[in-house]
C-alpha cells in the first residue's frame, strides 16, 4: 500500500536558500517565526504522533510483556501483564512458520520485483521511443489496474484462477493443458501476477515522468552522433532513470514484506494458503485468532525492522556502487 | 531563380522525416508488443464488464469471455445496490466518508506542516523534517496493529474515527509540500506580504495555499487512492459491518458465497460498481498525476 503513494518520493533533501538574517531585529523575528511555525506543523505533528510514534513505542511496550493468569493450572483466575524480556521475540523467531513466511515473501520479491521494474522499464521506453503510436491509449490502459484496490484485483483474478469459473483454465484445457494456478507450488506465482498486474503501470508512469524530464536536445545530439534506438536507450535513458528505479526498489521492497490483502482474499480458493503464509498473515491471525497481542506485536516489530533494514541495505548498496563508478 | 531554392527543399523533407521515423519493421514490433501488453492488463477488466452482466448460474456455466444468452446487466446492478436493505450503498458512501474526508484534512496538514518547514527557520526544523521522512519508510501495515492495539485500549476501535484519524496523516504529503514550497513560494512575496501588515494565518490561507495547488492535488489524490484502496487498517479497526468501506463489505460477501451463491454474482456486480469511479478519476486526471510525479522525483 505504501510503496504506491511514496515511490517518487526524491533520494535528495530539498535545497533552501540558507535564512537571511537581520541582527537587530533578530530576537523579535526569531521569536515570531517560532510562533507561526508551531501553529502551521503542531496540527500534523499532533495526529503523526498519534498515528505513527505511539503504535511504535506502544509495540516495543507490547512486545516486552505478556499476559500471565493466577489460579489452578494457570486457568481462569485474573489476568495481569507481566515484564517478559524478549520472550515474545524468541517464540516468533522460533516460529517455523513465521519464518517460512519471511522466506516466502523474500523468494516472492527476489522475483517479483525485477520482473516488474523490468516490464515496466521496457514499457516506458517503448512508450517513449519514436516508434510508438496510440501512446494515451497504451499508457491508459497500462496504468488502468493501479485504480483497481488490491483486494478487487484478488478477488478478479480469483475468479480468473478457480478451475470452475475460470475461462483462463477452459482455454488451457481445451488445448490439452491441464493448469492448476492454486496449487501449492503455483499459488505463489499467481499472487505475484496480481501484484504485477496492479502496480507495473504505476512504476512505468514514474519512470517515464523522469524520462519527460530529459532535455530533448540530449536525444537529438545523441542521433545525430549515429546512436540507433537501443543505443539511445541503453547508455542514455538507463541511466537517466536509474534515481527513480532505485526508489520504486525500495518502495516495493517495503510493500512485499507487508503482502496481505491478496492472500488473505484468495485464501478460500486456495487450500495451500495457510494462516501463517505471509508474516504479516501471521502476526494478524496470532493477533485475532490466536488472541496473542504481545507475540503479535513482536511479529510487527520484527516485520518493520527487517522493512527498514532491506530498504536501507538496498540503498547503500546501491550508493556504494554509483560511488566506485564515479 | 526564385524556384530554385523552393525546388532544393522538397527533396529534403522525406529524408528528414525518415531518419527521425524509424523503420516500419521497428514500429511493428514495438506496435504488437504494446498490445500484447495492453491485453494482458485488460483482459480482467474485460471479464469483469462481461460477468457482470450473468446471474449466478451463468457464471458457472457460460464461457467467461463471452457473454451469455440472455445478459441482464442493469437488474443485477440494482440488485446489488438493494441486497440487505442497500448495505452496499452505505458501503460506498463510508468509503467516499473515509478517503474525501481523510484525503482533504491530510492535504491540509500537510500544506500547513510543509509550508512551514519550507518557509520558517525555526530551531529544530530539520529534526521534524527527518522524522517525518522516517515516517515514509514505515511499512503502513506493521503500523496499523499496534495502532489497533492503541486505539482499543482508548475505546476508539470500532467506530468511523478508527479509520479517519490514521487517514489524515501523510508523511509524504509533508515532504513533497516542503519541496513544492521551497521552489514556488517566494520569500519577496511573503516580506511584502507581512510589511502590507498580514496575518502569517492569512498570508498562507491567500497566498501560501493559492501558490502551492498544484501540488496539493497530488497529495489530495495520491491520498484519496490510498484510503480507497486501503485494506489492512480497515480491518483490524472495524468489526460492525454498517461501518465497512466497500473493500471489507465485499469480502465478507465473497466469505458467505459458498453458502449463498448469489453472492457470487453480487460480489462480481459490487466490485465493478466500485471500480468505475476510481478507473474515471485515474483516465481523467492522468494529467494531475504525471505533473505530481515529475514533481517529487524530479524538482528536489
Amino acid at each position: 500500500m505504501s510503496r504506491d503513494t511514496l515511490s517518487r518520493a526524491a533520494p535528495v533533501a530539498p535545497g533552501r536558500p540558507a535564512p537571511r538574517r537581520r541582527p537587530r531585529r533578530a530576537t523579535r523575528t526569531e521569536a515570531r517565526n517560532a510562533r507561526a511555525a508551531a501553529c502551521f506543523v503542531l496540527p500534523f505533528l499532533a495526529v503523526f504522533c498519534l498515528c505513527f510514534l505511539a503504535p511504535i513505542v506502544y509495540a516495543l511496550h507490547q512486545s516486552l510483556y505478556t499476559t500471565e493468569r493466577t489460579g489452578p493450572l494457570g486457568l481462569g483466575g485474573r489476568e495481569h501483564e507481566a515484564f517478559a524480556g524478549l520472550a515474545n521475540y524468541a517464540q516468533a523467531l522460533s516460529d517455523g512458520r513465521f519464518l517460512a513466511g519471511f522466506g516466502r515473501v523474500l523468494l516472492f520479491g527476489a522475483v517479483q520485483i525485477p520482473l516488474m521494474l523490468v516490464l515496466a522499464t521496457a514499457l516506458a521506453l517503448l512508450l517513449e521511443s519514436a516508434g510508438a503510436r496510440a501512446v494515451t491509449f497504451f499508457r491508459s490502459a497500462f496504468f488502468l489496474p493501479y485504480g483497481v484496490p488490491g483486494v478487487i484485483a484478488s478477488i478478479l483474478w480469483g475468479f480468473l484462477y478457480v478451475p470452475g469459473i475460470s475461462p483462463l483454465v477452459k482455454i488451457a484445457g481445451a488445448l490439452g493443458w491441464d493448469v492448476d494456478f492454486l496449487s501449492r507450488g503455483s499459488v505463489l506465482w499467481a499472487i505475484a501476477n496480481i501484484v504485477v498486474w496492479q502496480f507495473t503501470g504505476y512504476n512505468m508512469l514514474v519512470l517515464i515522468a523522469q524520462l519527460k524530464a530529459v532535455p530533448g536536445e540530449l536525444y537529438e545530439a545523441a542521433r545525430i552522433d549515429g546512436a540507433n534506438a537501443w543505443q539511445v536507450a541503453r547508455h542514455i535513458k538507463l541511466p537517466l532513470i536509474r534515481p527513480a528505479l532505485v526508489l520504486t526498489t525500495v518502495f516495493s521492497i517495503i510493500g512485499t514484506l507487508q503482502l496481505f490483502a491478496e492472500p488473505m482474499v484468495l485464501r478460500p480458493l486456495a487450500s495451500s494458503i495457510d494462516s501463517g503464509f505471509t508474516p504479516n498473515l501471521h502476526a494478524y491471525s496470532e493477533a485475532f485468532v490466536g488472541n496473542n497481542q504481545h507475540v503479535a506485536a513482536a511479529e510487527a516489530v520484527l516485520l518493520a525492522l527487517v522493512a527498514c533494514g532491506l530498504s536501507f541495505g538496498f540503498l547503500r548498496l546501491v550508493g556504494g556502487r554509483a560511488k566506485d563508478r564515479g | 531563380m526564385t524556384r530554385l531554392p523552393a525546388r532544393a527543399r522538397t527533396p529534403r523533407r522525406p529524408a528528414r522525416a525518415r531518419t527521425t521515423q524509424p523503420p516500419v519493421r521497428y514500429r511493428i514490433i514495438t506496435a504488437s508488443l504494446l498490445t500484447v501488453a495492453a491485453l494482458y492488463f485488460l483482459t480482467p477488466v474485460y471479464w469483469l464488464i462481461v460477468s457482470t452482466t450473468k446471474n449466478s448460474a451463468d457464471l458457472f456455466g457460460t464461457f467467461g469471455f463471452w457473454f451469455s444468452a440472455h445478459p441482464h446487466p442493469l437488474d443485477h446492478l440494482a440488485d446489488v445496490l438493494t441486497y440487505d436493505h442497500g448495505i452496499y450503498l452505505r458501503w460506498f458512501a463510508n468509503s467516499l466518508l473515509y478517503a474525501g474526508i481523510g484525503a482533504v484534512c491530510a492535504t491540509l496538514l500537510s500544506a500547513a506542516a510543509g509550508y512551514a518547514l519550507a518557509k520558517f527557520p525555526f530551531r529544530g526544523r530539520e529534526a521534524v523534517f527527518n522524522v517525518v521522512l522516517a515516517g515514509v519508510l514505515i511499512p503502513g501495515t506493521a503500523l496499523a496493529l499496534p495502532l489497533y492495539f492503541l486505539f482499543s485500549s482508548m475505546g476508539l476501535a470500532d467506530t468511523y474515527w478508527a479509520v479517519l484519524i490514521p487517514s489524515t496523516v501523510s508523511p509524504f504529503g509533508v515532504y513533497l509540500c516542503r519541496i513544492y514550497a521551497a521552489a514556488a513560494v517566494p520569500d519577496s512575496l511573503l516580506e511584502a506580504a507581512r510589511i502590507d501588515g498580514a496575518g502569517e494565518a492569512r498570508i498562507f490561507g491567500g497566498l501560501g495555499l493559492r501558490l502551492m495547488t498544484p501540488a496539493l492535488v497530488t497529495v489530495f489524490l495520491f491520498q484519496f487512492v490510498h484510503i480507497w484502496n486501503n485494506y489492512f487498517l480497515p480491518l483490524v479497526m472495524l468489526s460492525d459491518s454498517d461501518l465497512y468501506p466497500i473493500q471489507l463489505g465485499l469480502t465478507s460477501w465473497t466469505g458467505y458465497a459458498d453458502r449463498q451463491p448469489v453472492l457470487y454474482q453480487y460480489t462480481v456486480g459490487g466490485a465493478f460498481l466500485s471500480v468505475l469511479p476510481l478507473m474515471v478519476l485515474m483516465t481523467v486526471l492522468q494529467r494531475y498525476w504525471r505533473t505530481g510525479l515529475t514533481e517529487g522525483s524530479v524538482k528536489a
